[in-house]
C-alpha cells in the first residue's frame, strides 16, 4: 500500500507505543500526564483499530470527477447545511494550468455549467477538478485543540462534532489545514464533514458518494481487504492532501496534481 | 439562520483576491479577540513593571507600584469578557472548566485565570493594602468604613509581627507572580502559536513576542496613566519617576521590536511555500496596520523620541515640560502600536487563506456583539473600573512621592 492509511500503523507505531511508555515511564505523575497529553503522542487520535474494526477512509479519482456539482447538493441537502454558498461540508475545486506556468483555482458553483474554455483555449495546459471534504485526519488537530472535547473521533475513525457541547470558540476552524470547517449560522457551533454517519453506521453509502455519476468518489473500510476502498487504494497511485503537516489524512487522492493543496 | 451574516459575507465576495477555500470567507475571531490578547497585554506587564519595583527595588518607580497593581486587576477582571462574548455559546462557557480537554491551548483559559486572579493578583494587592485598610477603615465612617474592614478581612493586627509577615507574604508572591505573569501571557501566544495549519501564526517566537510586548504595553499603559491621573489627583509628576519608567520602557521596547524583526528576516530567509501570500498580504491588506502603525508610529518614531530626549537631556538640561509632553505622546503611540500588533497577528492570521493562493477580507461591524462600539466599551470598561477602585484602594499618596504608609514602604523592601 503505498501510504499507510492506519494512525501509525506497523513500525510507526510501533515506536510510537515504545516511545510513549519510555517517557510515561521517566516522568510519571499526574500534571505531567497531562503535558504528555499535549505531547504529539496523538492520545486522541485513533489507533491502529483492532481486525474486524471498521476504520474508514474516502477515496477520490481526480481524473473522473466532470465537476457536475451534484455531490455539493446531495450534501448540502442530505446534512442540513446552509444553501447559501458560504458553508460547505464538501465543495469542488477547478484548476485550470496553463502554458506560462500559471494556475487558475476557482470553487464551482451548483447550477452553473463550467464554461468550456478549455476545448478552444490554447493557452491551457490542462485543467481538472478536484472533490474536497474534511479529510478526516487520523491525527486531526482540530480535536486537538478543542478545548471542551466536543470535536472528537470515533472508534471507527471519523472525527465528529457534538452540537450539544461545543461551545462556538472556533478554535477547531483555526486549527484545520483545508479549509473544512465552518460555523453553523443556525446551531452557532462548528460542523463539517461526517462521512454521512447516520447513513454509513446502517450500512450506506455517504450521500455525496452515492450520487457521482462518475464514481470520482469511492467509500469504505480500509480494514476490509476486499472492500472498494481497499481496491481503489490497491489500483492506484495515491496521494493526500498536505502530507507534511502530519495530520494522516484518510481521504486518498488517485491522480492528484502537484498543484493542488 | 442569520440573514444580517450572509448579507455582509456577500458584500465580503468582491474583495476577495485569489482563490481562497468557500468556507474562508467568513473571518471567524474578529475583534473581540484582538482586544482580548491586548487586554491580557496589559496585565502581564503592569504586573511586571510591579515587581521590577519590588525585585530590584527600584526607589524611583515606586510611585507606580500600586497604580500598576490595579490597573493589572482592573484589565483582569475584563479579560475574560472578550473572549466570552465571542463565543457561539456563550452561556456554555463553564464546560471549559468541567470538561477541559488537556490538549488543548485554549482549555487551560480558566485554570491560568483563576490561578493569576486569586494566587497571585488578589493576594498581592491584599498584603500591600492590608495595614492601609486598617488604618483607613479607623478614621472613616459608613459605607467606606464597612468595605475596608470588610475587604482587610476584619483583621486589626498592625502589630510588628504581621506586618513582617505581610512582607514575607507579598516577597512570595511576586516571586511566585512573575513567572505566573509570563505564563499568563505566554500562554495566550501560545493559543496561536501552536496552530501548525497557520503559518503565520505558527511559530515558537510567538509567545515571547507576546510576552514582550505585553510588557510593552503594560509599562506604557502605567506610565500615560500616572501621567495622566497625577495632576488630576492634585499631585505633582516625578520626573525621575517617569525618566526612569520610560528607561525600562525602552529597553522593553528594543527587545521586543529586535525580537519580531528576528521572527520576519526568519521567515523570509526560510521563504516557505506561504511566503509569497504572505508578503502580498503584507504589502497590501496589512500595509497600514503593520508597516505604518505597528511599526513605523508604534516603535521607530517613539524610540527615536525618547532617545533624543535621553541624549538631550543630559546635554542640554532638556526642559521637563517638554519632556513630559515628549514621553507622552510617546507612550500613547506605543499603546497604538501594540493594539495594531494584536491586530495585525489575530485578523492577518485569518487574511490568507491555507490554500496560500489568495486573501479574504475582514469588515468591520459597527454595532453589535462583535463590534466596534461593543469593542470600544470593553476597552474602556477597565478605566472604569480603576476608577472604582482607586476609590476604594487609593493609591494617591504613594503616586504623589509622600512617604508612604507602613505597608508600602515596608513592601519596597
Ligand atoms: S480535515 Fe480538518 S476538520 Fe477534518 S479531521 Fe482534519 S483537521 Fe479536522
Ligand atoms: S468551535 Fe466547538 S468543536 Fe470547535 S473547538 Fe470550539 S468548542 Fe470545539
Amino acid at each position: 500500500m503505498p501510504l499507510s492509511p492506519f494512525a501509525g500503523g506497523g513500525t510507526v507505531n510501533g515506536r510510537r507505543t515504545f516511545l510513549r511508555g519510555f517517557f510515561s515511564v521517566l516522568l510519571s505523575g499526574g500534571a505531567i500526564g497531562g503535558i504528555l497529553k499535549i505531547l504529539p503522542s496523538k492520545a486522541d487520535a485513533g489507533e491502529a483499530p483492532p481486525k474486524g474494526q471498521n476504520w474508514y477512509g474516502f477515496g477520490v479519482s481526480v481524473d473522473k470527477c466532470i465537476g457536475c456539482a451534484r455531490c455539493m447538493e446531495a450534501c448540502k441537502s442530505e446534512n442540513n447545511v446552509p444553501r447559501e454558498p458560504f458553508f460547505f461540508r464538501t465543495w469542488v475545486e477547478r484548476y485550470i494550468l496553463r502554458k506560462n506556468g500559471t494556475t487558475t483555482v476557482k470553487a464551482i458553483a451548483p447550477n452553473v455549467e463550467p464554461s468550456p474554455e478549455t476545448a478552444s483555449d490554447k493557452s491551457i495546459l490542462r485543467s481538472f477538478f478536484v472533490p474536497k471534504l474534511c479529510n478526516q485526519c487520523a491525527s486531526p488537530p482540530c480535536v486537538q485543540v478543542c478545548p471542551v472535547g466536543a470535536t472528537f473521533q470515533t472508534k471507527d475513525g471519523v472525527v465528529l462534532v457534538n452540537e450539544n457541547t461545543c461551545i462556538g470558540c472556533r478554535y477547531c476552524i483555526q486549527a484545520c489545514p483545508y479549509g473544512a470547517r465552518y460555523l453553523h449560522p443556525g446551531t452557532r457551533t462548528a460542523d463539517k464533514c461526517t462521512f454521512c454517519y447516520h447513513r454509513i453506521s446502517h450500512g450506506l453509502l455517504p450521500a455525496c458518494v452515492e450520487v457521482c455519476p462518475t464514481q470520482a468518489r469511492v467509500f469504505g473500510d480500509l480494514n476490509a481487504a476486499a472492500s472498494p476502498m481497499s481496491r481503489f487504494l490497491r489500483m492506484n497511485k495515491i496521494h493526500v492532501l498536505k502530507p507534511g503537516l502530519n495530520t494522516e489524512p484518510k481521504v486518498y487522492y488517485a491522480s492528484l496534481d502537484g498543484e493542488v493543496r | 439562520m442569520n440573514p444580517e451574516l450572509v448579507h455582509t459575507l456577500r458584500e465580503l465576495i468582491p474583495q476577495i483576491q485569489g482563490y481562497i477555500y468557500p468556507n474562508e470567507i467568513e473571518i471567524h475571531w474578529g475583534l473581540l479577540i484582538v482586544v482580548y490578547p491586548y487586554i491580557t497585554g496589559v496585565v502581564a506587564g503592569a504586573f511586571i513593571l510591579a515587581s521590577l519595583v519590588k525585585v530590584f527595588n527600584v526607589k524611583e518607580v515606586q510611585p507606580l507600584y500600586r497604580l500598576s497593581l490595579l490597573t493589572a486587576l482592573a484589565y483582569l477582571l475584563v479579560a475574560p469578557m472578550a473572549l466570552v462574548s465571542h463565543l457561539g455559546h456563550p452561556e456554555r462557557f463553564y464546560e471549559i472548566l468541567l470538561t477541559p480537554q488537556t490538549s488543548s491551548a485554549m482549555a487551560m483559559f480558566g485554570f491560568v485565570y483563576a490561578w493569576y486572579l486569586m494566587a497571585v493578583l488578589l493576594l498581592e494587592i491584599w498584603f500591600v493594602h492590608r495595614t492601609d485598610m486598617i488604618e483607613w477603615a479607623e478614621h472613616e465612617t459608613g459605607l467606606m468604613r464597612h468595605i475596608h474592614r470588610a475587604l482587610a478581612l476584619y483583621s486589626r493586627d498592625t502589630g510588628d509581627r504581621s506586618v513582617a509577615f505581610d512582607h514575607k507574604a507579598l516577597k512570595v508572591i511576586t516571586i511566585v507572580g512573575i513567572p505566573s505573569a509570563f505564563l499568563l501571557h505566554g500562554y495566550v501566544g501560545f493559543i496561536f502559536g501552536s496552530i501548525k495549519a497557520n503559518p503565520w501564526w505558527s511559530s515558537v517566537l510567538i509567545p515571547i513576542v507576546f510576552l514582550f510586548s505585553a510588557i510593552v504595553s503594560g509599562i506604557a499603559l502605567v506610565i500615560l496613566l500616572y501621567m495622566i491621573l497625577t495632576p488630576l489627583t492634585g499631585g505633582k509628576i516625578s520626573m525621575r519617576c517617569v525618566d526612569k519608567a520610560i528607561d525600562f520602557l525602552f529597553y522593553a521596547v528594543i527587545v521586543d521590536f529586535s525580537l519580531e524583526l528576528v521572527d520576519f528576516i526568519h521567515r523570509v530567509y526560510q521563504s516557505e511555500e506561504e511566503i509569497k501570500i504572505l508578503s502580498e498580504m503584507v504589502m497590501s491588506k496589512l500595509f497600514a496596520s503593520l508597516i505604518i502603525i505597528q511599526v513605523l508610529l508604534g516603535m521607530l518614531v517613539p524610540l527615536t523620541l525618547i532617545s533624543l530626549t535621553k541624549i538631550f537631556k543630559k546635554r542640554f538640561h532638556l526642559n521637563e515640560d517638554l519632556r513630559k509632553m515628549v514621553y507622552f505622546v510617546a507612550v500613547i503611540l506605543i499603546q497604538f502600536g501594540i493594539f495594531a500588533t494584536r491586530w495585525n497577528v489575530v485578523i492577518g492570521g485569518q487574511m490568507f487563506s491555507k490554500s496560500f493562493r489568495g486573501l479574504t477580507t475582514y469588515k468591520m461591524e459597527f454595532g453589535g456583539i462583535e463590534g466596534l462600539l461593543f469593542a470600544i466599551f470593553l476597552l474602556a470598561l477597565p478605566i472604569l473600573i480603576l476608577a472604582v477602585l482607586t476609590k476604594i484602594l487609593p493609591p494617591w499618596k504613594e503616586m504623589h512621592g509622600q512617604p508612604a504608609p507602613e505597608g508600602v514602604e515596608a513592601a519596597g523592601s
